[in-house]
């Protein structure tokens, strides 16, 4: 159990709560429909479209979080151009921030 | 076995840089007595580092001095000024060497089958050890031209490692973009060791420390280590080189090349905290590198996220959970001195620390789950795979521990450390918290993305017979993914005896000087 | 603070050595040209540390039949002869991915051989 300046955390107290947690959730599922056919009724609903073949249907990597990349646009299209991989360019950034650095080390020392 | 403890530090650095030059002489004889004398080495260094951990823990700091009549002999004769090269091991410092130890034994078992159809093996095992006497030599140094050694030798062996596979075009790019901004890096480093010695007539970090008055040409010096120190370890915005180079190494290397880079990091806080500590102007430097940590955090995680390589992927995350170590220590480095350091700077720091031990943890084990995948596909491109889960359970869950482990969510270990840092920081300034908090949702996010690209949805038919990868690899991993479960359920004592001590020397300068200033005889 | 410059001249040179590499490594696009910058910025460091350790009227410092006076500080010369073993070592490393590259993608320009961004 670690102490911090406005709490604790004890993992084994967590995962007792977990587990009873998860007992209670696993005892109300036993409760449930006796009826249920497994297989007949978990198959995907198509409502009339063909079904594709197993390829198809997983969604590739780069189209996953489509809509996020489209509303930061605006960050995302500058930061991505200045990754450009030139050797040249990172000592470019290496050498600006040396400049930098000993320029606020100056100015707020005082010297 | 008290000559052992007392001997350690040396043979620390010697036993892997002795074998290092026995590897190709045994390999041409026979190559399971090549393997059987790497792993027996690296496991014989893991025992000589935790005898000396316990012996620090009781003892206090250990001084060996190289060459002297007896270890602790550091001003013979009455002399004022400390003489000869001196390895000054402290409760950080050997932290550091116990995640190094753990990670190069993980990874070289992992070796065993990931390199087995290369050829050269002979001097790719030479490389690795050579890398792990630069690694300790490092951390375990208390001289600042000492540092510019073993920092090259590190660099050297870790850019050869990782253009191995000469056959890609992509890893000799890797290789020579590592190999000019280590080169570069360690020059300028040199120049400001020169302007220190110039002054002060001496190299010892401990001497330096007590003679120093912060000259202009003190400040210079200092810009020149942090800079030259902190572009090896993937700052933003120095750090486009990163990802090209720990992409395209073999997966173990790269789960070494990031401990390198915590060395690194391990050496600007001793060169911040010891070196300068009282002099410094910590409010300044403090928030030059709390925002050097947000903007890390942000935007390698910003960058992780748009990426369809699985390593490259890795790569930007792990300049990401950087950040997290930066923010945690320049938070306590800004109020040094002052007395909010015993309400939260303490608990900042510990924070920090208790993030490098879990990030040196779980970021080799997500690397070696992505070399797995490559090792059994042959592709690195997320958008080509999917349902590997079906054929590979085993690295399914340690790739699930990982990401839990990363993304802070309880019970892992990864939580604890975040839990520290958000508690501390918050009460410096609520806005860092808040921007850790978000970049920790959106590493989730991008994990998600990786597990359902590549892991979960139909068995494609081009990936029908997949195999579990070797039972080496397996082991390697599952050495990492021990010491993460382990960490999770008892975190309470990984802080009380590892973490909290680190700090604890970090923070108190006196102590570091007084070993070596203090340590004359007749 | 005229008279100080023929003292002061190895530091100048140290300075200048420096900032032309620092010109070669921002503006020069070939690789061969790259690593003489990467010497260049070497042959400067190793010149300001030998620089700093002279003393004015000194001798070398070697301790058999030595004339009387000062020596110089023999500390910055080891440091100099290290760098420069490591520096030798960085590279023919250097050249040797410089080879590799060209096989592989035929140009020794730092844009057109690059095949990783982003």
């Amino acid at each position: 159990m670690i102490e911090s300046p406005s709490g604790f955390w004890g993992p084994v107290v967590w995962i007792i709560a977990a587990i009873v947690a998860l007992l209670i959730a696993y005892f109300i599922q036993r409760r449930g429909e006796k009826a249920y056919k497994k297989g007949v009724q978990s198959e995907t609903f198509l409502m009339g479209n063909p079904k594709l073949s197993e390829g198809e249907t997983h969604i590739k990597a780069h189209n996953i979080y489509w809509g996020f990349f489209e509303g930061l646009k605006k960050y995302y299209v500058p930061t991505i151009a200045a990754h450009t991989g030139i050797i040249n360019d990172h000592l470019i950034w290496f050498i600006a921030g040396i400049a930098v650095v000993v320029i606020i080390l100056f100015v707020t020392g005082g010297i | 076995m008290v000559a052992l403890i007392t001997h350690s530090p040396i043979l620390i650095i010697a036993i892997p840089l002795v074998a290092a030059f026995l590897t190709p002489l045994i390999g041409m004889a026979s190559k399971k007595a090549r393997n059987a004398l790497v792993i027996v080495s690296l496991a014989f260094v893991a025992f000589l580092v935790i005898i000396l951990a316990r012996d620090i823990s009781i003892n206090g700091i250990h001084i060996y001095t190289l060459g002297a009549t007896s270890p602790e002999l550091t001003l013979p004769g009455g002399a004022m000024v400390p003489i000869r090269i001196i390895l000054e091991v402290d409760a950080m410092s050997i932290f550091m060497g116990i995640i190094w130890a753990t990670v190069s034994l993980a990874a070289a078992i992992f070796s065993l089958s990931h390199m087995a159809g290369e050829t050269g093996q002979n001097r790719f095992y030479t490389l690795l050890l050579l890398m792990v006497t630069g690694g300790f030599g490092m951390m375990f140094t208390g001289d600042l031209f000492n540092l510019f050694v073993f920092l090259e030798i590190a660099s050297i062996s870790g850019a050869a490692l990782i253009a191995f596979r000469t056959r890609f075009a992509d890893a000799v790019e890797g290789g020579f973009k590592y190999i000019v901004i280590s080169a570069v890096a360690g020059l300028i480093f040199l120049f400001g060791v020169g302007l220190l010695y110039a002054q002060y007539n001496s190299l010892n970090i401990g001497f330096l420390a007590n003679a120093m008055q912060y000259s202009t040409l003190d400040i210079i010096a200092l810009t020149l280590f942090l800079m030259s120190l902190t572009i090896k370890t993937g700052m933003v915005p120095l750090h486009m080189w990163y990802p090209d180079s720990y992409t395209v190494a073999p997966a173990n290397i790269t789960a070494m090349l990031v401990i390198t880079s915590h060395a690194c990091m391990y050496a600007v806080f001793r060169i911040c905290f010891s070196l300068y500590g009282g002099v410094l102007d910590a409010s300044v430097v403090g928030w030059i590198i709390v925002i050097i940590g947000l903007l890390t955090m942000f935007v390698g995680v910003t960058m992780a996220v748009f990426q369809t390589d699985v390593m490259r992927f890795m790569s930007y995350h792990a300049i990401s959970q950087m950040g997290y170590m930066w923010l945690g220590v320049g938070v306590g480095l800004a109020v040094l001195g002052n007395p909010a350091l015993d309400t939260y700077g303490r608990d900042a720091i510990s924070g920090g620390i208790f993030h490098i031990l879990n990030h040196a943890m779980y970021k080799p084990l997500l690397f070696m789950t992505a070399g797995a995948l490559f090792h059994r596909t042959g592709t690195r491109d997320l958008n080509k795979m999917g349902g590997l889960g079906h054929n590979m359970k085993f690295t399914l869950i340690l790739y699930i521990i990982g990401t839990l482990s990363i993304a802070g969510i309880p019970p892992l270990n990864g939580f604890a450390s975040k839990f520290l840092i958000y508690e501390s920081v918050y009460q410096f300034n609520p806005v860092l918290a808040v921007v850790a908090m978000l970049v920790s949702i959106i590493t989730l996010a991008s994990f998600t993305k990786a597990f359902q690209s590549a892991f979960t949805g139909p068995q494609l038919p081009e990936y029908k017979d997949v195999k579990e990868v070797p039972k080496p690899m397996l082991i390697g991993m599952g050495i990492l993914a021990a010491a993460i479960i382990f960490t999770s359920i008892f975190p309470g004592l990984v802080v009380e005896h590892i973490v909290n001590p680190a700090t604890d020397a970090l923070i108190n300068q006196a102590a570091y000087v007084n070993g070596i200033m203090g340590g004359g005889m007749p | 603070m005229m008279e100080h410059i023929p003292l002061n001249f190895p530091f100048l040179a140290a300075a200048l050595l420096v900032g032309v590499s620092f010109y070669i490594l921002i503006f020069k696009r070939n690789l061969i040209k790259l690593i003489m910058g990467i010497g260049m910025l070497a042959s400067g460091v190793n010149l300001f540390l030998v620089a700093l350790g002279y003393r004015a009227g000194g001798n070398a410092p070697i301790y058999t039949d030595v004339p009387e006076g000062p020596m110089v500080l023999p500390v910055p010369q080891a440091l100099t002869l290290t760098s420069i073993v490591i520096n030798v070592a960085v590279l023919a490393l250097m050249l040797t991915m410089v080879i590799l590259i060209y096989r592989h993608t035929g140009s020794l320009d730092s844009e057109k051989s690059r095949k990783m961004k982003g």
